[in-house]
């Protein structure tokens, strides 16, 4: 290793060696407390820094590139753990204590997940969110493979129509909900001359939500259908014409066939993202609407698996059991992505 | 006889686009003039053009602006740098990393991989409630503020979105012949020459796809700034500032849709300028993800 410099050595270890230092007194303030200067923070980010630059001028020709891999997947990996892999562990733990967001007293076994399947409001949510995915599954796909055969068939402006049905998915949902609620309230109202508006009444409610759903999503999955029509090849096409084929047979018996894949990534998008559905709930209706069930009353009739978790954590307060909700929430998600990755598999091997 | 029936069928068609392109965009036609209305006449009229006034909007506009619970600028602001900040560390430390696990097949960058492919499946629901735990007690042990502050969101954002962008990143990578990287490597480049030099500049569309996929996320999440930096907090983004605002005036809806359009019109603007672009970028990041 005599090609590098002895300033280069001492200026690598020099490095490294303050950055440890700088980490140990910042970490060493934060656990006694005896920061008065309020630096322990800055410490031990400058410390990092410090370590690492060090670390780039390690006087090594055989582990460099090492070195490089480590510092290039480092910063995302860290971030990584600390926001996912870390709460992800210690929320399935949580889920087993009476956690209440600050401290823990006692570990409860299964007694949440218990609880969850014999609370009304819980089992109501389930079963609409089953619901609304199933329907939104159906409708939006089939909406937006209508407005993709309409958006690759000859018509002027083409460019326009594309770019407007998709404009809605621009929009976040919070916004989205707010605008629909007034339509819903003042502009149907106002078209069919009722007074209530539809958003009062659960049925109807859950109605308007997919709705604005399908309104919102459907522009975006006509895009990746077009994508998929456009990779039929155009003399397959011609080849039936010339065979006499009918261009309702040419649709079921020559396109469809060819967009399976597309049909999977469509069907799983729309799924994924209709089970997590969460803003358009919270601003639409909040999840009000009174109902019925398993004889008890419930005065949240459209409140959806997601904002269920999210009310029982921050509006009842319950930590604990909102993340057993969470968690089991995970395992229907869990399940679901691997049964649509078996099928998409099984597909392929097919073809 | 038979190009006339074409024609006609054509007609149609163009019709029915047209009547689905009125429908779809009726809504963002409805908050324009009701914004430009006063309570009293939306109540009366909310589909016709009565009582609507330049002066009505600016009047619901400047409200809306100066509102203490919306602060359009302060809002925007904070959207504008939390959403550039984490685009530019995603897309630059999601490169650096992709690069390294597709380069090197090592147990470990299959273990990495698999766990990130794995992660996309986790609902941000589960990860939420100890993630402000965590952040909070982290931020208060080391004494940065994680909660309520913008480099802790940008941090929350580079640890969810790092997993798609690195699985997009991965895909592309592997299409760039490794001929290249080894004739860099024959001239005198270091790995970190190899990759500044030579594979980032060519990762520029794919760069542009993840960009844009995690922007518009980004740009319109509600749940994760609403539980890190909170309804009461300093720093807001704008779905944040829009719950805040409305849940303050429940029935306001002249200054609510001000709200609504004044949230609305930056990605408008935006997709007006790139909207091949952004269309592109939606498509390939849902096919290859």
């Amino acid at each position: 290793m005599g090609e590098f410099s002895a300033r280069r050595k001492i200026f690598s270890f020099g490095c490294m060696i303050v950055g440890v230092a700088m980490m140990i007194a910042g970490l060493y303030m934060a656990i006694t407390l005896t920061d008065f200067w309020g630096v322990r923070g800055t410490l031990i980010i400058a410390g990092c820094v410090a370590f690492f630059v060090g670390l780039y001028f390690f006087p090594t020709f055989k582990h460099h590139r090492g070195i490089i891999n480590f510092m290039f997947l480092f910063p995302l990996l860290f971030a990584f753990a600390v926001t996912v892999i870390i709460p992800l562990v210690l929320g399935i733990g949580y889920s087993f204590t009476d956690w209440d967001g600050i401290t823990l007293n006692k570990f409860v076994k299964f007694d949440n997940y218990a609880r969850m399947f014999h609370e009304p409001q819980f089992l109501w949510s389930v079963l609409i969110t089953f619901l609304f995915v199933i329907l939104n599954i159906v409708l939006v796909n089939l909406v937006a493979f209508l407005l993709a055969l309409l958006c690759t068939s000859k018509l002027k402006g083409l460019g326009f129509f594309r770019a407007a049905y998709f404009v809605p998915n621009l929009i976040g949902g919070i916004v989205l909900g707010y605008i629909w609620q007034f339509i819903f309230s003042k502009v149907v109202t106002e078209i069919l001359n009722s007074q209530a508006s539809m958003l009062t009444e659960t049925k109807t409610a859950l109605i308007g939500i997919v709705l604005v759903y399908v309104w919102q999503y459907a522009g975006y999955i006509m895009l990746i259908y077009i994508t998929g029509l456009n990779t039929v090849p155009g003399d397959v096409i011609e080849a039936s014409s010339i065979d006499g084929a009918n261009s309702l047979q040419t649709l079921f018996q020559i396109k469809i066939p060819m967009i399976a894949p597309t049909i999977t990534i469509c069907t799983f998008l729309t799924l994924t993202s209709a089970f997590k559905q969460f803003d358009v709930n919270l601003s639409l209706t909040n999840g009000t609407g009174s109902v019925n069930f398993m004889g008890k009353f419930l005065s949240k009739g459209t409140q959806m698996l997601a904002l269920n978790i999210y009310d029982t954590a921050f509006v009842n307060n319950e930590y604990a059991y909102g993340e057993a909700k969470a968690v089991f929430f995970f395992i229907i998600l869990a399940i679901v992505s691997i049964c649509q990755v078996r099928i998409s598999n099984k597909r392929e091997v097919e073809l | 006889m038979k190009v006339k029936e074409k024609t006609s069928k054509i007609v149609i068609k163009m019709i029915i686009a047209i009547v689905i392109a009125i429908y779809v965009l009726f809504p963002f036609f409805l908050v324009v003039i009701n914004s430009c209305k006063q309570t009293a006449d939306i109540t009366a009229n909310p589909i016709g053009f009565n009582g609507v006034s330049l002066a009505n909007l600016y009047q619901n506009l400047s409200d809306v602006i100066n509102n203490t619970h919306f602060l359009f600028w302060s809002a925007f602001t904070s959207s504008a740098v939390i959403t550039i900040l984490s685009l530019i560390l995603l897309a630059l430390l999601g490169a650096m990393a992709a690069w390294v696990i597709c380069r090197n097949k090592t147990k470990w960058s299959v273990v990495i991989y698999f766990t990130f492919i794995a992660s996309m499946i986790i609902p941000f629901q589960v990860v939420m409630l100890p993630l402000i735990s965590t952040f909070r007690d982290v931020g208060n042990f080391v004494g940065i503020p994680l909660i309520q502050s913008i480099p802790g969101i940008v941090f929350a954002y580079l640890g969810f979105g790092g997993a798609m962008t690195v699985f997009i990143l991965n895909g592309f990578i592997k299409g760039i012949p490794m001929e290249l990287e080894e004739a860099a490597s024959i001239d005198g480049c270091s790995p970190e020459q190899t990759f500044f030099i030579v594979i980032l500049p060519l990762l520029k569309p794919v760069i542009t796809t993840v960009t844009i996929l995690n922007g518009m996320w980004i740009w319109n999440d509600y749940l994760l700034p609403s539980i890190l930096l909170q309804q009461n907090g300093p720093v807001k983004t704008l779905p944040v500032a829009v719950q805040a605002f409305v849940g303050s005036y429940v029935k306001q809806w002249n200054l609510i849709l001000g709200a609504a359009l004044l949230a609305i019109i930056p990605i408008l603007v935006l997709f007006f300028i790139a909207q091949k672009q952004i269309m592109e970028g939606m498509i390939e990041g849902a096919v290859k993800g």
